[in-house]
């Protein structure tokens, strides 16, 4: 599989990441005067001596403060997370930070589907897209990833029914050859195994990408291995890359890699585990709390943020590609959280 | 080919009166142009042209100008 995002071993992106990741603190510490605040109050200095150094911003911070690097003339597009409390993430890009994140997107994505766009079946309604005033983030999930295909198909009708005979003229028509598949990782299981197995239609030529966690599968003991295993025994889908991403880091997507089970980091970004308690980076092996970096945001300073998500390193330098690889346990348990878990869950892109 | 028939396509696509100017028009510089009436105007452009885009073009598609320059690598080259 080639590949040109995932090439880094762990000490060549630690040296690259840690130099240019030093220089974006301090261009944000120049650029945004709320960021510089913080970093003077938590007495963080322009140097680390390692990634782990590095001064973190609590993810939901940018649901509570405005923070840009950028003139607000420049501005051109504020992305918002799902709240349903009212309280959203507001991340703003200039037209370069724009322009990088879906090149950067494009190039990871290229990794799993390669350079050409691919029919593409989208397990989602295309209303979802359709109201360009409010973009849920279901919908801005969707939206970002339809460059990467040709000739939709929206699986799912006005009333979130899928529509077996559009699948199937899909099916018949570009079955053959590779095809993508894009959803929400519960609708992927509801919408479109459970009615391609009840159908017997044959997925096998699919490359699926999806996100958004298994919370909501939970009840149907529903995990990675066993989503893996019957969507292959049952539909003949083999081809599978979970991913996880949040809005406030956009463009940055951490993916499965094709052995499946392991998440991977582009060589723009990393992930950190921490102890919840003492914040030091935890083995591997040990679960706690994802930190992710990355150097994409250049227009808000989101390039080092402490998530509210569980995490566990599972081995460096040893998987499909070299790196951390790792994966996603779910969310810090509220209790801990103190009130603070309403944060966005689903990944976007 | 007439540069006229890529301008149609643009008014076209992005739902913009007829004698729009679109030269000059540029991704998300219009309000019409967004990520959703992007898609239209890449599925128009290849439709019009007879041409198939790659990822790496549909993004890079970013202005009426860049829509030429990607045309002409394809071999479609519009006249003025």
């Amino acid at each position: 599989m080639l590949t040109d995002v995932f090439t880094l071993t762990q000490p060549e992106k630690e040296k690259r990441l840690r130099d240019e990741l030093t220089a974006l603190v301090a261009h944000h510490r120049r650029a945004c005067p709320p960021y510089a605040r913080i970093l003077d109050a938590l007495g963080a200095r322009d140097d680390a001596a390692a990634l782990a150094d590095l001064p973190w911003l609590p993810v939901r911070l940018f649901k509570t403060r405005a923070l840009v690097s950028v003139p607000e003339d420049q501005v051109i597009r504020v992305l918002t997370s799902s709240g349903t409390t009212g309280e959203v993430s507001r991340i703003h890009l200039d037209r370069e930070a724009a322009a990088t994140q879906s090149r950067m997107l494009a190039r990871t994505l290229a990794t799993v589907l390669g350079p050409r766009r691919l029919p593409m079946l989208v397990v989602d309604r295309a209303g979802v897209v359709g109201d360009r005033r409010s973009y849920s983030a279901r919908g801005a999930g969707a939206l970002g990833m339809v460059n990467f295909g040709r000739d939709h198909l929206w699986l799912l009708d006005a009333d979130d029914r899928p529509d077996i005979d559009a699948l199937r003229t899909f099916l018949d028509r570009h079955g053959g050859e590779p095809f993508l598949i894009f959803g929400f990782t519960f609708m992927v299981w509801t919408y479109l195994y459970e009615v391609a197995r009840a159908h017997g239609l044959d997925l096998s030529q699919g490359i699926l990408v999806h996100s958004g966690g298994w919370k909501k599968l939970a009840d149907r003991a529903v995990d990675n291995a066993e989503f893996r295993r019957r969507l292959g025994a049952d539909t003949g889908l083999t081809r599978i890359h979970n991913f996880y991403g949040m809005v406030e880091q956009i463009g940055t997507v951490f993916l499965e890699g094709p052995e499946g089970g392991s998440l991977y980091c582009p060589d723009f970004a990393d992930v950190i585990i921490r102890d919840p308690v003492t914040w030091r980076e935890a083995p591997v092996g040990t679960p706690g709390l994802i930190e992710v970096l990355s150097t994409l945001p250049t227009s808000y300073p989101g390039h080092v943020l402490l998530t509210e998500d569980l995490g566990v390193v599972h081995g460096v330098d040893d998987g499909h590609w070299p790196g951390k690889r790792f994966s996603v346990l779910g969310r810090l348990p509220r209790a801990e959280a103190r009130g603070c878990s309403d944060t966005y869950q689903g990944g976007t892109a | 080919m007439e540069l006229e028939q890529l301008r149609t396509v643009f008014r076209n696509a992005l739902e913009l009166p007829g004698e729009f100017p679109v030269d000059e028009l540029e991704y998300r510089g219009n309000e019409k142009w967004d990520s959703l009436a992007h898609m239209s105007l890449v599925a128009a452009i290849e439709d019009g042209f007879g041409v198939m885009l790659d990822t790496d073009e549909v993004i890079d598609l970013s202005s009426f100008d860049r829509a030429r320059q990607i045309l002409e690598k394809h071999g479609v080259v519009l006249t003025d």
